[in-house]
């Protein structure tokens, strides 16, 4: 113990020591690569926690939303394009990217204490783990829709009369966003007694 | 000895007539209409599955107490013990958002005909009689006439010499 102390000290006065041997230059360079190094790590670890694959890592996740999801028009459609949990559910900038990241540090804490560990639990907290993401795609606009569906490009004559009606009017007009009349496009919903429009 | 030959040759030729039956018609031509062609133990390949309907033009009742066909896709759409998406757009609140027709008071009644105060229990599983329809050619004919089409030849039959 006391050698591992004395050791740690002589380190600690290395580093306190001004460099001798080893030009501005080049420290600031080496600290600019080792930057790159690092930053590019980090992002390629967010990069593998942003696939579909890591989510369904958990049981949590793959035995109760991926499979409903496969039942719906975001797994499989005429047009073979498919919306992942990520697209949906991860921002895309950055910044908001991280914030979600954080937040998502509860969803380790739930793994580890076994929240939702089985169908029932999962089914007794869905109402409140649906309610977070409602909030979170009515606070942003539900921006993770938009990033696929631009509402600038929908062409209303194509859509069916219902969708137009709706489209052209209540969500042109910003009073409604995609989230508040498309509850339950990619999983089976929770009991929905007193939630607005149901 | 020949006595202990028989059994053989009646087996022989019990062989024989089996053999030359064998084209006997016992795969008789599947029906037509519903499966066109083929015989019964032939699997045909599957017709695709047609599209739902989505339209959005209400059809004709045939009779007032009909449940109206759904003029509508409703994939995807939940119904169950959690939710019921078609009240989303047609329960007497939303509907005039949705300007869907709103359930008609039918829909509220128990089977002593007392209105509740929400859906009856009975109608809460719309698509129990409501249904979409496919965009396929009917495969029976159908020979329904409508009251208004047998008052109408009434109508017009008393009015002839
Ligand atoms: C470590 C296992 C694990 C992984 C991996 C995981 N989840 Fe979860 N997730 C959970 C648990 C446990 C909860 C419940 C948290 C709680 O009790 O609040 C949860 C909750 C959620 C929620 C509800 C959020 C909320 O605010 O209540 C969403 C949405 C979600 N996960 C999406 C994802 C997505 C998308 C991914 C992939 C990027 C993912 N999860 C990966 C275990 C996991
Ligand atoms: C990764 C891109 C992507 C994202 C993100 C996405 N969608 Fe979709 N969405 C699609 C595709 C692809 C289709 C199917 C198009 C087709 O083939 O008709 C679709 C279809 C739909 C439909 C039509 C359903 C039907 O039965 O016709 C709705 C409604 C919809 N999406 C709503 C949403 C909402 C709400 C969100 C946000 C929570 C969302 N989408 C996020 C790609 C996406
Ligand atoms: C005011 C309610 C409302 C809002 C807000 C809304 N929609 Fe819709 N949407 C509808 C209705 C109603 C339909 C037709 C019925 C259905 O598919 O359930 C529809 C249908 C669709 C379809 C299928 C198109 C078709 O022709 O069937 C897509 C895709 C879609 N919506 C995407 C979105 C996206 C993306 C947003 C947000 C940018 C959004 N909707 C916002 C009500 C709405
Ligand atoms: C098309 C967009 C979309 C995709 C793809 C998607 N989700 Fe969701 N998810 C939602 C929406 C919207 C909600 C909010 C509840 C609702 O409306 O069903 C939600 C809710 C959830 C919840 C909260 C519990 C619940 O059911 O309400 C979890 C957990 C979740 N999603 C995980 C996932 C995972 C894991 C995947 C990938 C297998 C995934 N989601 C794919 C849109 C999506
Ligand atoms: C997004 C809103 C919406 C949803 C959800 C919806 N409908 Fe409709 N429905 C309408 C509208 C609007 C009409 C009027 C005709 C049209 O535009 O399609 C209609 C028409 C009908 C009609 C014909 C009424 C008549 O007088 O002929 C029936 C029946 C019907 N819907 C049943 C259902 C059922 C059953 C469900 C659930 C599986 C459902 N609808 C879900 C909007 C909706
Ligand atoms: C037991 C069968 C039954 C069930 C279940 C049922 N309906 Fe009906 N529905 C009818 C009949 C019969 C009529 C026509 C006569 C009437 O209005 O009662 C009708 C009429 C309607 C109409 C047209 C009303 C009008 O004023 O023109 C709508 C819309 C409708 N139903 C929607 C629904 C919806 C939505 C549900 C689910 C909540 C539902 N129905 C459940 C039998 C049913």
């Amino acid at each position: 113990m006391k050698a591992l102390f004395a050791l740690l000290k002589d380190y600690w006065g290395i580093l306190r020591r001004p460099s001798v041997y080893y030009s501005l230059g080049f420290l600031t360079l080496g600290g600019f690569i080792a930057g790159i190094i690092f930053w590019g790590g980090f992002n390629t670890a967010l990069e593998l926690t942003n696939t579909e694959k890591f989510c369904t890592s958990c049981h949590e996740m793959r035995d109760n939303v991926f499979v409903e999801l496969q039942d719906t028009i975001h797994y499989t459609n005429r047009s073979g394009v498919r919306a992942s949990c990520p697209d949906c559910h991860v921002p895309h900038e950055w910044t908001h990217k991280i914030a979600r990241k954080m937040q998502a540090s509860k969803e380790v804490w739930g793994k580890i204490f076994g929240t939702i560990n089985t169908r029932e639990k999962f089914l007794d907290h869905r109402r409140e783990l649906a309610e977070h993401e409602w909030a979170r795609l009515k606070a942003n606009d539900s921006r993770e829709c938009r990033n696929c569906h631009n509402f600038q490009f929908m062409d209303f004559t194509r859509q069916g009369k219902r969708a137009a009606a709706m489209h052209s009017t209540s969500l042109a007009s910003g009073e409604a966003t995609c989230i508040d009349c498309h509850k339950g496009i990619a999983h089976k919903l929770p009991d929905m007694s007193g939630v607005k429009g149901w | 000895m020949q006595f202990r030959m028989l059994p053989l040759f009646l087996l022989a030729a019990i062989g024989v007539v089996l053999a030359a039956d064998i084209d006997y018609p016992l795969d008789a031509p599947g029906p037509d209409g519903r499966r066109p062609g083929g015989t019964l133990t032939q699997s045909m390949p599957a017709p695709p599955i047609a599209n739902d309907e989505n339209r959005d033009l209400k059809r004709e009742r045939n009779y007032p107490d009909q449940p109206p066909t759904i003029p509508h896709s409703i994939r995807g759409y939940q119904l169950d013990m959690n939710g019921n998406k078609c009240l989303s757009c047609h329960s007497r609140a939303n509907s005039a958002k949705s300007q869907a027709t709103a359930i008609s008071i039918t829909h509220y009644m128990d089977r002593d005909g007392q209105a509740l105060a929400a859906v009856s229990p009975r109608r809460y599983f719309c698509n129990q009689c409501h249904v979409v329809q496919k965009e396929v050619q009917p495969l029976v004919g159908n020979s329904f006439e409508t009251i208004d089409k047998i008052l109408q030849d009434d109508a017009n039959a008393a009015q002839k010499p």
